[in-house]
């Protein structure tokens, strides 16, 4: 059998492709084929890391084997990163065994380990790939980057490197996906605002939803409260104050009201949004300040146009 | 900075009777939720359960329990609108999963 080999060094081009990735451009076409792979000159005694189909994972995996002779099993995950992948079952116990035995991969190593990354973990039952295939599955570290530490160390991943962190960095690199998310919508609605000559609504609308989008996630930790919902009030609240200061907000109390209610229920349902992008919500969590929030968000969204209809009305 | 989400709400539950130490959950848990103590696995921070279901899954004398799901608002909606499961529409273009 032919075992395609594969580099431990990235391209511009590959860099190129996840800047691109990253701004949600041309990410259905971000796949590698699933199968068997060969990182240096592997034999029947390599480590076997498993990876997911979506370039992203399969790039900042084999980036980090560097001198390495290994493995690489790439399971058909839809072009999806792992964490996700493994939430919806294609990362998954039955895709392991069926790779597995379509690569003969019994027959090309007579070791008996997997590393699969740990985020794998959600899709992949350790003990069932165990009876079914003979291989024991060793969850590797979260990040990639340290899988050198974890060698090392006689494949032992330290607390640390179990750890799913949210960090600044981790959280802009997301921005820019979030921002670019509802665009669309956004840019109709400015044209429309824009050919109606609302300036100030069309102002209001793009604030807040910067605030949602991008100032919310940025500010995370330090905006207060728990749910997603309340720290995106804060940061409606700052575009609020940003828009207030320029003269977008109106100069009268009810175009004033107007803006406020409008632009904190917008960043608030945004950033609300941005739990499904984090690292730490889970799924009663989200359901409970939903049903708390959702009404709110609609109500003052819907008194904050109102007003502002009303407004343009009086004035015309 | 570590972050905290809602407390109280996680269904993570854990049947001591029937661990048998094998420590799986502390390997796979993204959180730290788990230690061991006197050989079993014991919940030391419940609230930072984010319900991904690695440990239940992973966990071979099914002494864990947890209703598993993703903690994305925009799923949710999405699952309420076509009554299906809340999943992550990852296939498509949102930004959720980078």
């Amino acid at each position: 059998m032919d075992i395609p080999k594969v580099s431990t060094k990235t391209n511009l081009s590959d860099k190129l492709g996840t800047v691109m990735a990253r701004l949600t451009l041309n990410r259905a076409n971000y796949k590698v084929e699933p199968g068997l792979y060969a990182v240096g000159t592997p034999s029947t005694n390599s480590n076997v890391f498993v990876s997911a189909n979506y370039k992203l994972s399969f790039d900042s995996l084999r980036k980090e084997l560097g001198g390495m002779d290994a493995w690489i099993l790439v399971l058909d995950t839809k072009g999806i990163n792992v964490w996700c992948a493994a939430g919806e079952g294609t990362f998954g116990t039955q895709e392991l065994i069926n790779r597995i035995s379509e690569t003969k991969l019994n027959e090309i190593v007579t070791q008996r380990k997997l590393i699969v990354p740990q985020l794998g973990a959600v899709g992949v039952a350790a003990h069932i790939i165990k009876e079914e295939t003979g291989f024991n599955v060793v969850y590797g570290p979260v990040r990639a980057k340290d899988i050198p530490e974890f060698l090392k160390a006689g494949m032992r991943a330290t607390p640390e490197m179990r750890r799913v962190n949210f960090t600044f960095v981790d959280r802009s690199k997301l921005v820019a996906a979030e921002f670019a998310m509802g665009f669309k919508y956004l840019f109709i609605v400015s044209v429309i605002l824009i050919a109606f000559a609302q300036y100030n609504l069309c102002a209001n609308i793009l604030l807040a939803y910067f605030g949602g989008t991008v100032l919310g996630p940025l500010l995370l930790p330090w905006l207060p409260g728990r749910a997603f919902s309340l720290k995106g009030v804060s940061a409606g609240l700052i575009t609020f104050l940003i828009a207030y200061f320029f003269g977008f907000a109106g100069k009268n109390i009810l175009s004033i009201a107007g803006s406020l209610f409008l632009m904190t229920a917008l960043a608030s349902f945004m950033l609300m949004n941005f739990t499904g992008a984090s690292t730490y919500t889970s799924f009663s969590g989200v359901k409970k300040e939903m049903k708390a929030a959702v009404p709110l968000q609609a109500g003052a969204l819907v008194v904050g146009l109102v007003i502002i209809v009303v407004k343009i009305f009086i004035r015309s | 900075m570590k972050h905290n989400y809602l407390k109280n709400v996680t269904t993570l539950k854990l049947d001591a009777e029937k661990c048998n130490g094998c420590a799986k959950c502390i390997e796979v848990c993204p959180h730290e939720v788990f230690e061991m103590k006197n050989k079993k696995s014991f919940i030391k921070d419940k609230d930072a359960c984010m319900e991904c279901g690695a440990c239940a899954k992973n966990c071979p004398e099914k002494a864990l329990e947890v209703d598993a799901g993703v903690g994305c608002a925009a799923a949710i909606i999405l699952g309420a609108l076509t009554g299906g499961k809340p999943t992550c529409g990852c296939g498509s273009d949102s930004g959720c999963c980078g």
